[in-house]
This record gives C-alpha cells, sequence and structure tokens, in this order.
C-alpha cells in the first residue's frame, strides 16, 4: 500500500478539505491546483460542510480487494450543499432504506485495511443524519 | 494527609460528546448459541455492536466533533488530545494524532493513548484537568472510547461493548461544569489481565466483584464525599463504572444513593459495559438531563484495579450548549438489531483462511 499517498490525502480524506478559486469562488472536490472555470491558480483550501443529499446510487455485492469486510455496502454519488458532486460510499444504513435525494451528513470510517499488519485507512463515508 | 487532587486553578468541562454506534446485539442471542437458551440471569439485556467500518479512531473522532460543537472554540486552541481506551487500534501509532489530525487540532498540541482498562478514560480527564489547572494548556481532550471483545461463549461476551464520550476542560468560567474536586484510588489487583498478543482477556470471575470493583469504586467515591464534606443526598445524579446492570445498582445503594440518583447515567442494561467509555458516556447521559446548580458525582473502575471520583457543579451555561450536538440517548436510540452471525463476521471472530 502507498503509505506517502495515503498520508498526503489525510485533510481531504478526514475533513472533507476541497479547493476554493480566491478570484472567481469556485469549489472544487478534490482540491485542484487550477480553476477548472477562470484557469486561475489561485486556490486555497475549503472544507466542506459534509452535509448534502444522495444524488444516484449502486449497491456493491462484489467488492474489489481490500473492501470484502463492507459487503453488501452502498455507493453514492453525493450533491453537497455547496453545489458539489462527490462518490463516496454510505454507511449506518441498510441498502433498501436508501433513496434519491436522501439527506445525508458525513462521518471518519474505516476505508480499508491492509491486511491484519498494514495501514488502516480512514476517510469520509456518508450516513442518514443524527440530529442533535 | 489530603486524599482530594485538585488544580489551584478552577477548571471545568466546556464541552462534552458522546457517540454510540447504531447496532444491537440481545444477550439472549448470545445464550441461545451458548446455553441452549437458558437466559434467567443475563447480565444486561443487549449491547452495542461497532459496524465493520468502526474503531475506537473512528468513534473517537465523532465524539470529539460533538464536544467542539458544544464548547463553541476553534479547534486549534486545544493543547492536548489524550484517548484512554484498551482497544486502540494500533498497537504501535497512537489513536489521538488520528483524533487530532480529523479535529483539525494538529499540530500544536499533545497528544497521547491512555491505558488502565476501563479507567483509561476518567484517568485521561484528570490528567486534562491538571494540564488546564496548572495554566499550561487553556483548553484539553479526554476521550475515554472503546470497542470491547470478549471470547466466544465467555461471560464477557454478553457485555463487552462499544462507545464512549469525550470531553472539553477549559477554565471555570467558560465551563457548563465546573471541578468541585477529585479522588484516585489504585491498587495492585489481578482481577482482570490481557497478556501481549493476546486476543482476548483472562478474568478472575467472582474475584472481580467485592475486592476489585466494589473495594475501589466504594472507597474513591467515599474518600471524596468526605474530603469535600458531602453526602450521597447532596448529589442530583451520580454515574458509576457499569460492567453490567447490577454492579452499579448495588455500589449506589451502599453508598446511600437511590435509584433516581443514578438513573439518568445508567446505560448499561441496553448497550451493555463499554469499558473505558461506560463512565464517561453515562456522565455525557447525566449533563443531557442535568439542571444548572445540580451536582453530579462520577465514579470510574479500572480493573488492576483503580477508581477515579470527581465531582462537578453544573453551570447555566449547560442550557445554552446541550441541543448544539446529538443527546445520549439519541445514540442509545437510534437501535438496529444484529443476528449473532453477523456480529461473528464483524467482529472478525471467524477465521476465514
Ligand atoms: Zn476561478
Amino acid at each position: 500500500m502507498d503509505i506517502p499517498r495515503h498520508w498526503r490525502l489525510h485533510n481531504q480524506r478526514y475533513k472533507l478539505e476541497g479547493s476554493r478559486c480566491t478570484r472567481c469562488g469556485t469549489l472544487a472536490f478534490p482540491p485542484r491546483p487550477i480553476c477548472r472555470v477562470c484557469r486561475s491558480r489561485d486556490m486555497e483550501p475549503y472544507t466542506f460542510s459534509g452535509r448534502g443529499t444522495v444524488y444516484s446510487y449502486s449497491v456493491v455485492y462484489q467488492s474489489p480487494e481490500g473492501f470484502e469486510a463492507y459487503v453488501p455496502y452502498v455507493v453514492a454519488l453525493i450533491d453537497l450543499e455547496e453545489g458539489v458532486r462527490i462518490t463516496a460510499q454510505l454507511t449506518d444504513v441498510n441498502p433498501d432504506e436508501v433513496y434519491i435525494g436522501m439527506p445525508v451528513e458525513m462521518v471518519v470510517r474505516k476505508i480499508r485495511e491492509d491486511g491484519e499488519r498494514g495501514l488502516i485507512v480512514y476517510g469520509y463515508k456518508f450516513r442518514p443524519p443524527l440530529t442533535a | 494527609m489530603t486524599r482530594k487532587l485538585k488544580p489551584n486553578r478552577d477548571v471545568g468541562i466546556v464541552g462534552y460528546g458522546a457517540y454510540v454506534p447504531r447496532y444491537r446485539l440481545a444477550a439472549e442471542a448470545i445464550a441461545d448459541v451458548w446455553r441452549g437458551g437458558q437466559n434467567a440471569t443475563l447480565p444486561v439485556e443487549s449491547k452495542s455492536v461497532p459496524g465493520p467500518d468502526e474503531d475506537t479512531v473512528t468513534m473517537a473522532i465523532e465524539a470529539a466533533q460533538n464536544a467542539l460543537r458544544r464548547a463553541g472554540i476553534a479547534p486549534e486552541v486545544i493543547r492536548a488530545v489524550w484517548v484512554g481506551s484498551e482497544s486502540h487500534p494500533y498497537a504501535v501509532k497512537p489513536t489521538s494524532t488520528i483524533v487530532a489530525q480529523a479535529l483539525g487540532i494538529a499540530p500544536y498540541t499533545n497528544a497521547a493513548d491512555f491505558e488502565f482498562a476501563c479507567k483509561a478514560g476518567t484517568e485521561a480527564m484528570q490528567a486534562a484537568i491538571g494540564f488546564v489547572g496548572s495554566g499550561m494548556a487553556e483548553y484539553a481532550m479526554a476521550i475515554g472510547m472503546d470497542t470491547a471483545q470478549g471470547r466466544p461463549g465467555d461471560a464477557l461476551e454478553y457485555t463487552a461493548a462499544a462507545g464512549g464520550a469525550a470531553y472539553i476542560f477549559g477554565p471555570a468560567e467558560e465551563a457548563i461544569a465546573v471541578l468541585e474536586g477529585s479522588v484516585s484510588y489504585v491498587t495492585d489487583t489481578p482481577d482482570f489481565f490481557r497478556r501481549a498478543y493476546q486476543k482476548y482477556p483472562e478474568h478472575g470471575n467472582r474475584f472481580t466483584g467485592e475486592p476489585a470493583y466494589f473495594h475501589h469504586v466504594l472507597s474513591a467515591a467515599q474518600a471524596l464525599m468526605d474530603e469535600l464534606g458531602l453526602k450521597s443526598e447532596d448529589f442530583a445524579a451520580v454515574v458509576f463504572h457499569q460492567p453490567n446492570s447490577k454492579f452499579p445498582q448495588r455500589a449506589a445503594r451502599k453508598l446511600g444513593f437511590t435509584r433516581e440518583q443514578i438513573h439518568a447515567g445508567l446505560l448499561a442494561p441496553v448497550i451493555g459495559n463499554t469499558y473505558a467509555g461506560a463512565s464517561p458516556l453515562g456522565f455525557t447521559a447525566a449533563l443531557d438531563e442535568a439542571k444548572p446548580g445540580d451536582r453530579l458525582l462520577i465514579v470510574s473502575f479500572g480493573s488492576g484495579a483503580g477508581s477515579d471520583a470527581m465531582s462537578f457543579i453544573v453551570t447555566d451555561r449547560i442550557e445554552e450548549v446541550r441541543d448544539r450536538a446529538p443527546r445520549t440517548r439519541a445514540y442509545i436510540e437510534r437501535r438496529q438489531a444484529v443476528d449473532y452471525a453477523t456480529y461473528l463476521r464483524w467482529r472478525k471472530k471467524v477465521k476465514v483462511h
């Protein structure tokens, strides 16, 4: 497993840290070095709220290697409230409870484990909101 | 000789947060497999079970986020992140640095993992009180969190559960509950232990009761009440370490506390024993229901063995911050039953190769 890569991505994965163009305000996740709208290179880190809704989803029964422990799980396209669409796993929900337009909030969970000896990778997933 | 531990500078809880996973395993489901359904004397009704993507790190992060929301402070001002647990995901690699990174507290902070069986959480709280009380830090975070494991079929399997709480300590002027004083009471008592590289702990069966749990819990609680000149009726609520439903209720009776006083913080009957998370989590439930001016007592117990007792007075600020994060009952009421087979698979108790 590529440990330096996991390390570089920790703020992105733990905090949903993307980028904001300081010239035109366009947001991006994952962060981009160049604004896709105005081509500016003047980008700053931007932490998304983690609230959004399910745009579309599919249930995974046959997982890629390293994700077997979580099967069956739901992978969804999520529209963040800031207007950016991202792909993420859903958690704390039964596949038959998921629907398009379902409100979700971001949580940090185990994404995968590199066997019994390797790194445990943590990162964002989304679940139905637990309101205060 | 004073037995009390209290800093010169007044310190209190400025934020608190709970976490309990969504899944529950009924004790009857375990008894069906291991006792042929004989379930007359089960220690709890059900226990919380972490989902397959949860561990002490992920649960600590959520509890800490709840504590930060209630405290209403910037994460960077927190000068320590201390996580007490006996289920740190790594043997070497701190839980606390992952939590500090995820919350935006890192890099200018102290970070460490605490261990003392089920007392690791209150031990981290004591240390945070000292850190703030000395003036070394304005704010310090202490977490008690566990995903406890019992050997399949063992008595501990009925209760070994997952959950816990996070606390942020700060100046008394900003506190929702101000520390009145605390006591730590420890002896060398081998009631329960796990050697290195062993997955499941050993325990001394009946030995775990009188000389271990009751001796330490009662001694710490009584010493603190004596030091502060208080009686049982002076407390609005009291929370004990809760390895099962019975022990905390019996400890309460022996100290002269009523059913009403322990009701708010007694969670073991429905979620089991959350180890280092147990008394800190019960205390969040008591804070959720506390009124300004209430006096609250928390008494932990950790095998090996020891107890920490702390007394707090709730302030007006509690009303303002309470609903900035989900209440502990919201986590407890969010429940999805799992069967024994699913539980075995998720908790990696099935060898597949
Ligand atoms: Zn731009």
